[in-house]
């Protein structure tokens, strides 16, 4: 019987099999997934057709938990949306309690949160960058890059201690102010991180097995990036200015020099090469930072019980490291948020998988999906 | 590290020399079950199995400064059938329970289970007002130890799996466990 089909089989003609679409199950449990997404594609050969995001395998209902908290208590919450950058989210959601509640904190407390918010977005784009090139192979960069992320930790756990879930960015102002001995040691760090950047983009960044991994691959353009939601770095790799520390300046951004990277490319390579430069900037703010952090109180007297005014609403965004990060919160005059819904890049940017990697091959929805640098808590909550 | 005695417990040596005719030899049960438990000790192989805050950790203790390679743990094995070990590391909702039940069970046995974070133990901050949060992987899956922490430390988890490396010491080497 094999034989027979076998022998039917011409060489250049069509196969006597039917030919159909494959479906692939990528997820839950995928190394390369970066958690628990979970991806549905559709195969002609090694072609990919279609890709189809499946969500819910880590819905931790946080936004329905936040309704049940007292607006405090919703910090600790926060950090566990976006655990890789949990100082965005707590700022986030700090900055858009306090303008509910016509609150400000005082100046000492906002330069430190522009410090840790940055130092932050550092530690976030090193892991990003380790996880991103050992999804195409290159395994190296993780080491280099969790080498420097823990020098980054230990600022933290040093002022907070914790080295993951902080909740340091209070209602307010900060929890506990900076030991004395952090600036200098916060300096020699950034000393030390400056020239390890060049390294890494020797590492990568002209690699040519990096290049034909990622140039021109997954290309997002501009129109494509606005009309999906596309946020962050990612839609800055396709030219296309969105960075909310520029265009509505929240805490001191308007008060220190910084540039918006941008590439013109929109491929996998683009986006690394935002990310790569954003670090450079990211330095250059806590350095000025630290040049104008001066002494003064760290948090405002707040009344023994939050409560929000009723029937009021506030949307508030901040460009966290993986794009803008939104807080929706509606206030009913009790403690409690009535409503909190959080805005995250993630999820925006998952759902344009699907228009990036048709056409490629398998390998490529690896390079794609780490290139959008997405987190998983972030797309179910 | 060369074979030796250094494994093994005083007592558990003089029983052996005991219950041998010449003192020093080992019955050749024990020298199979002492080649056994050295070798399944110091070559765990750990599912690649990260699902939320706790994973960051992993790969933190998978990193250089913690280096689980040094207790002989660093093949993070992206398929079931590889592993030996499933480091539960994040919340697992209900949805995912059912991949997680199915991963334990594809796993060649013995196996070993280490639940780590507050979420995989009994929920954690989630225990309360979340209805899609499994309270406690146990409730499906053999646990052997618990590391707590919210997200634990990676020295904790390191400590984790030196207590299973003891426990397998002190466990028969045809072990069998209870079908969940």
């Amino acid at each position: 019987m094999t034989d027979l089909l076998l022998s039917q089989i011409k060489p250049g003609g069509e196969s006597p099999f039917g030919t159909d679409e494959y479906v692939v199950n990528m997820g839950p449990q995928h190394p390369a997934t970066h958690g628990v997404l979970r991806l549905v594609v559709k195969l002609d050969g090694e072609t990919v057709k279609e890709t189809m995001p499946v969500l819910g395998y880590l819905h931790r209902s946080i936004e329905k938990i936040c309704e049940n908290r007292t607006y405090p208590q919703c910090i600790t919450y926060t950090d566990r949306v976006d655990y890789v950058s949990a100082m965005s989210v707590n700022l986030a959601f700090a900055l858009a309690t306090e303008r509910l509640m016509g609150l400000e904190a005082p100046p000492r407390a906002q330069w430190l949160r522009m410090i840790f918010v940055e130092l932050q977005r550092l530690a976030s784009h090193l892991l990003w960058m380790g996880a991103f090139a050992g999804d195409i192979g290159a395994l190296t960069p993780f080491l280099y890059g969790l080498r420097e992320r823990e020098r980054i930790l230990d600022l933290f756990e040093m002022t907070c201690g914790q080295r993951l879930t902080y909740n340091y960015i209070r209602i307010g102002g900060v929890m506990i102010d900076i030991l004395p001995e952090f600036v200098p040691k916060c300096r020699a760090f950034l000393d030390y991180f400056d020239p390890k950047i060049p390294e890494y983009e020797e590492l990568l960044t002209y690699n040519p097995i990096f290049l034909e991994r990622t140039k021109g691959v997954g290309v997002i353009t501009p129109e494509v990036g606005i009309n999906c939601g596309v946020c962050g770095p990612s839609l800055r790799g396709s030219g296309v200015s969105c960075d909310v520390r520029k265009q509505h300046p929240y805490l001191f951004y308007d008060q220190v020099k910084f540039n918006e990277c941008l590439e013109n490319d929109g491929d996998c390579w683009a986006r690394y090469k935002v990310r790569m430069n954003e670090m450079r900037e990211s330095v250059s703010i806590i350095r000025q930072c630290l040049d104008r952090l001066e002494p003064g109180p760290i948090e405002t007297k707040l009344p023994p019980i939050l409560k929000a005014p009723p029937a009021s609403e506030i949307y508030f965004r901040i460009e966290s490291s993986r794009g803008e990060m939104g807080i929706y919160l509606v206030g009913d005059g009790t403690p409690k948020p009535y409503k909190a819904k959080f805005r995250c890049a993630s999820f925006s940017n998952t759902f344009v998988l699907d228009q990036l990697t048709r056409g490629w091959k398998v390998a490529d929805i690896m390079a794609v999906l780490g290139s959008l640098d997405m987190i998983v808590p972030e797309v179910d909550r | 590290m060369g074979v030796g005695l250094k494994g093994l417990s005083k007592p558990e040596i003089e029983l052996m020399e005991s219950e041998s005719k010449v003192p020093g030899l080992w019955t050749l049960e024990k020298a199979v079950g002492f080649i056994f438990r050295w070798a399944r000790k110091n070559s765990l192989w750990p599912l690649q199995f990260g699902t939320a805050c706790c994973a960051i950790e992993m790969m933190a203790t998978a990193a250089g400064r913690y280096d689980i390679a040094r207790f002989g743990a660093e093949v993070f094995r992206p398929s079931p059938r590889q592993a030996d070990l499933i480091i539960a590391a994040g919340t697992i909702t209900e949805k995912m329970g059912y991949a997680l039940k199915r991963l334990y069970e594809q796993m060649p046995k013995p196996s070993w289970v280490i639940a780590m974070g507050s979420c995989t133990i009994a929920g954690g901050p989630y225990y309360y007002d979340s209805y899609t949060v499994v309270k406690g992987i146990d409730s499906f899956v053999p646990v052997d130890v618990y590391v707590p922490g919210c997200p634990p430390r990676p020295e904790s988890l390191l400590h984790g799996l030196m207590a299973i490396q003891k426990k397998i010491e002190d466990e028969p080497i045809f072990r069998r466990r209870r079908n969940t």
